[in-house]
């Protein structure tokens, strides 16, 4: 009896390890390339020039071309997404009746389900020609576009976990509101969000983290072309579909092209890995301020 | 009752199925095709036709760029290779590193084309020159006026091949006299299809790209017609297989890996390929060499096979 015990709990810590393993070994195989990437190319050149052409016969190495691109299309999305998000969240748990909420909440966590290349190819084909009836200086391939969309992606990780935070606000809080006589809407926005705030903010971030992350969306709907320009209405290129682009058979293995792709790539980790780690202690210290 | 019934039925079946297998001698197997984008809608099309004929070879023809689909050649992953230019020195090199004999042979003949929107009312011949003033590296053309002073004074939007493409290094080699010198701030695409979605709904774009795309969306796109001091000349069947629509005019290619070749199957499918090319590589829009010139292709092919 105690074998099995000992062998059960065996197993599991190997599953655990083994995911511990895969993040090491990533990170390792990122800085080592990075490294050797880092040989040839200073980071000097890396941080500082605006141009990314690593594929060219005349080659620049600017990150910032990829880092722009990549953080309008996550800003759009972030501007779509949090005032949606956050208004649902709140009717969701102030107003709806338990029933609607009951069915409603699920059907919002839908959206975060539909493959993202169906999204990818929803912005380019319907949600750009709309766009361009308005404004019809706009590109076929633009951020704008593809930042909405993905602002819609992202609606439930704000929607979801900003009720849950609400939802964990002690419900003395929301009855002693209701109590001194506040409306509905006062006790939404003057009680229930400051006292959930700091998990609002968490869900924030991470939304934040998996819009930089996103990849099928901007590869299909903001283009290939890497320029620093904060122009939604031009194309862009992330640093993920640069990725797409030399991992899908650009770049000879082992050469330089290769390796930007890591540097590239370890950028990308450190941008979602410090958002992370900002979540983290943000609803550590939540925790903390409530027990 | 029911299990005897289930019995026949599946006794029934058994001797069906053998029966078929008595009879049909056909081949199996499977063949990996990859490269040239331009390339692929002739592959493509005679992969289609052959599965018709040899139900049971599984053909899978990949798009990655002839430069993609080498690098898959060169180190034993694919069959064949589709090539839109001849193989570079590296790749011959990695080919013989890898110790990967092959063979090249002319499937079709193609006229890259410039297309512009259909709703452009200006551009309709250019010079090689204004191309090259267009595409060289660190071009200083933003603007339809930069080229042709009475052309519109809006900002020009490209679109063309990413580095991986033969078509990339034909027209920057042709163009701009050195093979992949290119401006960078271009839409590159890895997929034809994309250009076309790009310019089809953006009157102030241009792009480039082989023949058979052009002509699979002649609704939507108008070419450019290319002057190359002997006045403009549009690219077309006739005018590519003239050698008129000049320097766009290229040769398209597949590569056969020598080994793969020993395969019945592979053997079979480059001699079907070589019969098909003329009338396939029409419909998808590209230009057959003359009868002769797929005679002497097959000639090669089964020479390569006695050895």
């Amino acid at each position: 009896m105690k074998i099995k015990e000992k062998l059960i709990e065996l197993i599991l810590k190997l599953c655990a390890f083994i995911t511990i393993l895969t993040t090491i070994g990533i990170i390792t195989v990122l800085l080592f390339e990075s490294i050797s990437f880092f040989r040839s190319v200073s980071i000097f050149e890396f941080l500082t020039d605006t141009e990314w052409t690593p594929l060219f016969s005349e080659k620049h190495f600017g990150i910032l071309a990829l880092v722009s691109g990549t953080f309008l299309t996550a800003a759009i999305a972030i501007a779509v997404a949090l005032p949606l998000g956050l208004t649902i969240a709140i009717y969701l748990n102030m107003y709806a009746p338990k029933s609607f909420r009951k069915t409603l909440k699920p059907i919002l966590e839908i959206l975060a389900a539909i493959p993202t290349v169906v999204y990818g190819f929803f912005a380019l084909s319907i949600v750009t020609p709309f766009l361009q009836n308005i404004y019809p200086d706009l590109e076929t391939f633009n951020s704008l576009s593809a930042g909405i969309v993905m602002g819609i992606m992202i609606i439930p990780f704000i929607s979801s976990l900003s009720e849950d935070a609400l939802f964990a606000v002690p419900k003395s809080l929301k009855l002693a509101a209701f109590g001194m006589g506040s409306t509905r809407f006062q006790t939404a926005f003057k009680v229930m969000v400051p006292a959930a705030s700091s998990g609002i903010i968490v869900s924030i971030i991470l939304a934040i983290s998996r819009a930089i992350g996103e990849t099928m969306i901007v590869a299909i709907a903001a283009g290939q072309q890497a320029q620093f320009t904060l122009d939604p209405t031009i194309p862009v290129q992330t640093i993920t579909s640069y990725i797409v682009q030399v991992s899908s058979g650009d770049a000879p293995q082992g050469s330089l092209e290769y390796k930007t792709i890591f540097a590239a790539g370890l950028t990308l980790f450190l941008f979602t890995f410090s958002l992370n780690t900002i979540s983290f202690w943000i609803k550590k210290k939540y925790q903390e301020k409530y027990e | 009752m029911k299990r005897v019934l289930f019995i026949a039925v599946l006794a029934f079946t058994m001797i069906a199925c053998g029966n078929k297998k008595g009879q049909d001698k056909g081949l199996t197997g499977s063949i990996s095709i990859d490269g040239s984008g331009t390339v692929f809608p002739v592959s493509e099309a005679v992969a289609e036709e052959f599965l018709k004929v040899e139900p049971n070879v599984k053909v899978t023809v990949g798009e990655s760029g002839t430069g993609g689909g080498f690098k898959k050649f060169a180190t034993g992953v694919t069959d064949i290779s589709d090539a839109s230019r001849e193989i570079k020195e590296e790749e011959i090199a990695l080919c013989k590193e890898n110790g990967i004999e092959y063979i090249q042979l002319t499937v079709a003949l193609d006229g890259i084309t410039v297309v512009v929107n259909k709703d452009n009312t200006w551009a309709k011949t250019m010079t090689t020159e204004e191309l090259k003033k267009l595409w060289e590296p660190n071009s200083t053309v933003k603007k339809w006026s930069d080229i042709r002073a009475e052309w519109p004074n809006e900002e020009i939007h490209l679109y063309g091949p990413n580095t991986s493409h033969g078509t990339y290094d034909f027209f920057t080699e042709v163009i701009m006299g050195k093979s992949g010198a290119s401006r960078t701030d271009y839409n590159a695409v890895s997929d034809y299809n994309v250009a076309v979605q790009g310019i089809e709904n953006d009157v102030n774009a241009l792009g480039y790209f082989g023949l058979s795309y052009y002509e699979e969306n002649k609704e939507k796109l108008n070419a450019v017609g290319i002057d190359n001091g002997n006045g403009a000349v549009l690219p077309s069947l006739e005018t590519v297989a003239s050698n008129e629509y000049a320097p766009l005019s290229r040769s398209l290619f597949i590569f056969v890996n020598k080994k793969s070749a020993q395969r019945p199957e592979v053997e079979k499918f480059v001699n079907f390929y070589l019969e098909n090319a003329p009338k396939l590589s029409k419909e998808v829009g590209y230009v057959p060499m003359p009868q002769s010139g797929y005679e002497k292709q097959k000639a090669a092919f089964s020479k390569v096979l006695t050895k």
